[in-house]
């Protein structure tokens, strides 16, 4: 572009606050006069907030064109306390602007989804009033991870880190009476919440660590020093990244702390599409990308970042072969192509790794869309046959052996669908293919143990999306809900066909060749080596996605299961498989040594008497009945029965008695006759009299 | 004729004893009641003579007020006795000593 067409872009950052200010002027207009306006208004409200949030942030692009070194935009002073003086300012570069314009864009898009989604979900589960509060949940989850990604302080990042795993917990518990035993959702919300914790407990230590070591906590001025300090630094930037990397799992959802992220799909399906696939969980892999400087000074974090990245996306591609949940496998799904992105980041593969998280943004979603597409289609068809109260049946709508041949049935679903799973197993030339092909060729070249992990993990990935492809779309209807299935309204199909553009030509982004985004991201992330195009790494993974496909076709497509039959994996893996399905049984290990333990702990101090309910007894109730009670009679017998009775008891008596006698005798003075006192006045008189006359002398 | 002051102060004197005595040993109210209003005036006649003694008219005005709270008093003092007649039946005096401790 011409630098001279771009000199008026420079202005342009001084907007960069209404990228956050947009959805939060949305979500404050439909606060206040949401109740009052139709229903679709309300949507409209929030996708149009998000809209311009969009439009704002690709003024920063072009701002960014024109000055690559990006801006500081100072809005207020912040905390001001002694040397602490942290400013609330947006860091606007051309790593917070690719998120920028990702978080906008599929937020919009998903928003205008879920104007239609929402609209059939809240009548069917019956409470339409709660339409207004999931876009206002929604325009707060934008504006929040606004804050994140323009964060130019450790502080201000947490303040989104933590305010998106709000919106997450909301979210994820929007239907809170919903679920197993209608504690289901709100179970999953907790746990969500409560797993987070255990990371950010890691990233609060890293932030304490850094301003301990470098006095601040700008990224600017922490890189800078870091940098400066040269082999000093290493000791604690260790420590810093390896805190920050346990914030990342638990927030990118990667090894030991995922477990949140699979019950997190009993949120609505655009919540799972927009913050469960496309933004909030690849906030860790910015983290680690913003802290790049960090990583790079600390090879043994960034290793670590690599190993549990490739471990992650290996062992979640497994669980992910086994699951009948339309959402769970692409749950599964998000925590391996994490782990992929994860790994390559932490092998310094910047820009792969970034890369891989737009695409996956792109054709992520587009899969969730797509499953709730299906879902409701299925619903819809459930709900028609057997009437209005039919949601008490066992009946799942999101379970895929109750699908099979919606291909003739949900046509623009099947084909976006059929994009976005393509892309996901990386089949050229879609756009997932150039990501992780660039992350296995980042990973052969620097660490042979992560490329097989990765590219086992590729296998597994095209094979599962397979086998859901054939599951769902093949074959024959399995039951009459997926027969009557019928197409949704055009404002959820629509967006729908929008990503679907962007998951096919995504990887136009970074072309072999052209290196759009690698370029662009040099801006920011100086170590980027742009590296080439591998056609032999290419030829084999392709190989990998099309031999992965081809076995899914072998084994679903060729004889499409039939209604109420076994998977056909179950047989031939056997026990594996039933490992599989339990994901291999972490949540009952979590919940074994963990949960249990911590509930035995919160039973050990439970007081008074809620113990009973606890089913515990707190310590202190041994010690009140056996050392405090007998303690206390030991006490009452001496004071009650020493120094009470013989020693207090008997100064009160006395002095008492002696009052007592004192009044009675005084009292016979009073006798009731006047001449009494009139005579004692008179004396009284002549004794004054007397003293006067001849006392006074 | 000019009466010296000694005589009146002897006079009003003997009255003041005899108010005194009526008070102390009589039972019936009202006549206890005369006998302080004797009191009064044995006080007004000392009043009197130490004026015209000093030639200040000082002591004539206080024994205007005298008089006047007497009047007030006899007015409330007499209305108290009907009361307690009233109520009690009786007006002697050593009968009234409920108050006794």
């Amino acid at each position: 572009m011409i630098m001279s067409q771009l000199a008026g872009a420079v202005g342009w950052f001084g907007l960069a606050p209404w990228v956050i200010g947009f959805p939060l002027l949305g979500l404050i207009v439909n606060i206040l006069i949401g109740s009052k306006i139709p229903e679709r208004l309300v949507g409209w409200i929030a996708s149009a907030a998000v809209g311009l949030a969009f439009v704002v942030a690709v003024l920063q692009f072009l701002a960014v064109q024109a000055d690559p070194a990006g801006r500081d935009v100072a809005v207020a002073t912040w905390i001001s306390v002694g040397s602490l003086n942290i400013q609330w300012a947006l860091k606007v570069d051309s790593l917070s602007v690719m998120m920028m314009l990702m978080v906008s864009g599929v937020s919009a898009l998903i928003h205008v989804y879920a104007i239609g989604y929402m609209h059939a979900d809240v009548r069917f589960k019956g409470d339409p009033r709660r339409y207004r509060r999931f876009f206002v949940y929604f325009n707060l989850f934008v504006a929040l991870m606004m804050v994140l990604v323009t964060a130019d302080s450790y502080l201000m990042m947490f303040v989104g880190w933590e305010g998106v795993g709000l919106c997450s917990y909301l979210l994820i518990s929007f239907w809170f009476e919903g679920g197993l035993e209608g504690l289901g959702n709100a179970i999953a919300g907790k746990k969500a919440f409560v797993v987070n914790r255990i990371g950010d407990v890691g990233f609060l230590l890293a932030m304490f660590v850094t301003f301990w070591t470098f006095g601040s906590l700008q990224f600017d001025a922490v890189f800078h020093q870091a940098e400066s300090m040269g082999a000093a630094a290493v000791g604690p930037v260790t420590v810093i990244t390896l805190l920050l990397l346990l914030g990342v799992a638990g927030k990118s959802a990667q090894l030991p702390l995922f477990v949140w992220l699979p019950d997190a799909m009993a949120g609505p399906t655009p919540v799972s599409a927009l913050i469960h696939a496309a933004t909030m969980v690849t906030a860790g892999i910015y983290l680690v990308a913003r802290n790049h400087v960090l990583f790079a000074l600390a090879p043994v974090s960034a290793n670590t970042a690599a190993m549990l990245g490739a471990l992650t996306a290996l062992f979640s591609a497994t669980i992910a072969v086994a699951q009948y949940d339309i959402k769970k496998v692409l749950a599964y799904s998000t925590i391996s192509q994490l782990g992929f992105m994860l790994a390559a980041v932490g092998l310094g593969g910047y820009v792969a790794g970034l890369f891989h998280l737009l695409t996956h943004a792109f054709f992520k979603a587009l899969l969730f869309l797509g499953a709730g597409s299906v879902i409701q289609g299925v619903e819809h068809a459930h709900e028609a046959s057997h009437g209005e109260h039919a949601h008490g049946e066992a009946f799942d709508p999101q379970d895929m052996r109750n699908m099979g041949g919606l291909r003739t049935r949900m046509k623009t679903t099947f084909w976006v669908y059929l994009i976005a799973g393509l892309s996901l197993a990386g089949v050229p030339p879609l756009s997932g293919f150039f990501s992780k092909d660039e992350i296995l060729l980042d990973a052969l070249h620097a660490n042979t143990v992560v490329y097989v992990l990765l590219a086992a993990a590729a296998f597994l990935t095209a094979f599962y999306i397979g086998r859901q492809l054939f599951m769902v779309f093949g074959g024959q209807p399995r039951t009459e809900s997926a027969k009557d299935a019928k197409e949704n309204p055009p404002v959820m199909t629509l967006p729908l066909v929008g990503l679907a553009l962007l998951a096919a030509f995504g990887g136009a982004l970074n072309f072999p060749g052209g290196h759009v985004l690698a370029d662009w991201l040099k801006l920011t992330i100086s170590e980027i080596e742009i590296s080439g195009f591998d056609f032999q790494v290419a030829g084999i993974s392709t190989a990998i996605a099309l031999v992965a496909l081809v076995l899914a076709w072998w084994i679903y497509g060729r004889k499409p299961m039939t209604e109420g039959a076994q998977d056909p994996l179950r047989s031939s893996l056997g026990a594996l498989f039933t490992a599989l399905s339990r994901k291999w049984w972490v949540d009952e290990l979590y919940g074994a040594t963990i949960v249990r333990g911590y509930e035995g702990l919160a039973a050990l101090m439970v007081v008074g008497e809620d113990a009973q309910f606890a089913g515990g007894k707190f310590w202190t109730d041994w010690l009140d009945q056996i050392g405090m009670r007998k303690g206390k009679q030991a006490a009452r017998g001496l004071l009650g029965m020493v120094v009470d009775l013989s020693f207090v008891d008997s100064i009160m008596i006395t002095s008492g008695g002696l009052a007592k006698g004192v009044a009675q005798r005084l009292s016979r003075l009073q006798t009731g006759y006047i001449r009494n006192y009139a005579l004692a006045i008179l004396l009284g008189i002549l004794g004054v009299l007397v003293f006067m006359i001849f006392g006074g002398g | 004729m000019n009466v010296p002051t000694i005589y009146v102060i002897g006079l009003s004197a003997i009255l003041f004893a005899l108010g005194v005595t009526g008070v102390l040993v009589r039972r019936n109210v009202i006549v206890i009641f005369m006998s302080i209003e004797l009191m009064l005036n044995a006080a007004n006649l000392a009043f009197i003579a130490f004026a015209r003694e000093a030639g200040s008219m000082a002591g004539q005005v206080f024994v205007f007020f005298v008089i006047a709270v007497a009047a007030a008093e006899v007015a409330v003092g007499l209305a108290l006795i009907v009361a307690i007649h009233r109520s009690r039946g009786t007006i002697d005096i050593d009968e009234i000593s409920s108050l006794h401790g």
